[in-house]
């Protein structure tokens, strides 16, 4: 069983950024057998997200979607474009995980936007984000922009590489290593100036 | 079991009338606060130690050597000193010093202060504070309990032959407590010394404190110090009380809803649900503080967070007759009624002295 978690950052109902994590998830489930797919919508987590920022803890539900997020064996991210990059919703549920968190974990990244003038956001915005948090963004990433979903034969294209790709790091992930503890006995603490 | 206050020391605008108290005012009625916790029965006052505004009490000792001088049973201590930015040098002396006028009734508590500006006015760099806190306490450590020390390190001039005046009381150095937020290190560094481990346990919920204490006191038992029940944990808490419940949310709402570290965000309800925070009555307070001990084992030091986030000197005032005379007096009789036998009370210096005689 491998287990996805979908991190969505759109703010309507419906949400084309919804529709875009769900097709790059079935991209994911038809390219992998048997995976379980849990979906965040971070709009239900907004206001948690922002009262973590301030005390510096998640509340019990913003604690169960970090955890959820943390376990999975990859995740799917996509956010819409605000204001030439991701939203800020999208980038705050990030600054409040753990640094360590996506710690070589396999991440499809998405994002949605009026016009496809914004589609170099994947590589300038969202993939610097991710590399900094030590996760493994896979090669193709899927803009989605309001023509798209008039003619969607092309971005089912796109979505069906990026399944594949992902599904492919996904199997070949094997188990990750236990993140290193960070614990130094004291004798080291001690001497470590020396 | 010991009970008492710790104080942060800020100077905040009270939200309901829109003054903040004077430096000087702020001063004296942190020493009020001190008189009266011993008054109502309290063992401890803590102050903070801080270099930056909006807080008062960059010198503890002298405030504590004050207040030792009108008191004659509470045990003065510090949350924190800053065992990062001062000279372990003169932290020995001062509190060698204090020790002598407040007749051994001195203890401290270790903190590396997080604030990075604070650093550079001391010479020092914030990206060097776990190095700092582990070479300044090992020197301060030698200092208390060898008479004449040469010693070099990497963060202050080196010292030959020197001792450190006065000698502690009695020879027997003040009791240490190391403080934490999230720093394995440190809880590692109290269990290598078999010195007390306190979480500050106000603004987060149990489960963050849960691992450092349970790694203190199993590193405890690793160094030989006793078996990991026996190891020294103190804990914070964050009270406000009136005798009944809804009058003390009511006036403690807009309080919680401006304080420094917190408003603005989750509402008071959400907080005392979530993290240690007690707003309501004596009985409210005393059930929420048992269950410290379910979460963390039996523990020897139990201090509250009263006078913060603007309160006026008055109500905290109120506060202490509150804790005094309806609240310590059942935490201290359930929770020595629960504590088996081979687990210690908090060091004391005379519990100390007796060791060394």
């Amino acid at each position: 069983m491998t287990t996805i978690a979908v991190v969505t950052a759109g703010l309507s109902r419906p949400s084309s950024t919804r529709l875009l994590a769900d097709k790059l998830a079935a991209a994911v489930s038809s390219a992998l057998p048997d995976v379980e797919i849990e979906v965040l919508e971070l709009r239900d987590l907004a206001i948690d997200v922002t009262k973590n920022m301030l005390t510096g803890f998640p509340s019990p539900v913003l604690r169960a979607a970090i955890d959820t997020v943390t376990a999975a064996d990859g995740l799917i991210a996509v956010t819409p474009v605000f204001t030439a990059s991701y939203s800020g919703l999208f980038k705050s549920f990030f600054d409040v995980l753990d640094q360590k968190a996506l710690d070589g974990k396999p991440v499809l990244i998405g994002a949605t936007g009026g016009t496809e003038r914004h589609s170099l956001v994947l590589d300038f915005a969202l993939r610097p984000l991710f590399a900094y948090l030590r996760a493994q963004p896979v090669a193709t990433a899927v803009y989605a922009a309001s023509s798209d979903w008039a003619s969607p034969g092309d971005l089912d294209t796109r979505a069906s590489r990026a399944g594949r790709e992902f599904a492919s790091r996904l199997s070949s992930a094997g188990t990750a290593a236990a993140p290193d503890s960070g614990f130094v006995p004291f004798e080291q603490l001690l001497h470590a100036g020396e | 079991m010991q009970f008492g206050i710790f104080t942060v020391g800020d100077v905040t605008t009270d939200p309901t009338t829109g003054e903040a108290p004077s430096e000087y005012e702020r001063i004296k009625a942190m020493v009020r606060i001190a008189l009266k916790a011993e008054e109502v029965g309290l063992d401890v006052f803590a102050t903070g130690e801080h270099h930056n505004p909006p807080f008062v009490p960059s010198s503890p000792t002298t405030m504590l050597g004050y207040i030792a001088a009108q008191t004659s049973k509470i045990i003065l201590s510090t949350s924190t000193t800053l065992i990062t930015t001062n000279d372990p040098v003169k932290i020995a002396e001062d509190f060698a010093m204090l020790q002598h006028l407040a007749d051994g009734r001195v203890d401290l508590m270790m903190g590396r202060g997080n604030t990075g500006p604070v650093y550079p006015w001391f010479g020092q760099d914030i990206r060097q504070g776990i190095p700092l806190a582990i070479e300044n306490y090992h020197l301060l450590h030698r200092l208390w309990r060898e008479d004449v020390v040469s010693w070099s390190g990497k963060f202050r001039t080196p010292l030959q032959e020197f001792t450190s005046t006065p000698r502690p009381l009695d020879g027997v150095p003040p009791f240490v407590w190391h403080g934490s937020i999230r720093s394995p290190e440190i809880a590692e560094q109290a269990a290598y010394y078999g010195d007390g481990f306190f979480a500050n346990h106000i603004f987060w919920p149990k489960e963050h404190f849960q691992s450092l204490i349970g790694l203190y006191r199993e590193r405890y038992e690793h160094y030989g110090h006793g078996k990991a029940d026996q190891a020294i944990v103190g804990l914070g808490g964050q009270v406000f009380l009136r005798p009944k419940s809804q009058d003390a949310v009511r006036e403690f709402r807009p309080y919680f809803d401006n304080a420094p570290v917190y408003g603005h965000g989750p509402s008071l309800e959400e907080f005392t649900e979530q993290t240690p925070l007690t707003v309501g009555s004596p009985q409210e307070v005393i059930d929420k503080t048992l269950t410290f001990r379910e979460h963390f084992g039996d523990y020897q030091r139990q201090l509250f967070l009263i006078d913060h986030a603007g309160l006026p000197l008055k109500t905290v005032l109120d506060q202490l007759d509150l804790l005094g005379e309806h609240v310590i007096p059942v935490l201290r009789k359930e929770l020595d009624s629960l504590r088996p036998a081979h687990v210690p009370e908090a060091p004391t210096h005379a519990s100390r002295s007796e060791v060394l005689a």
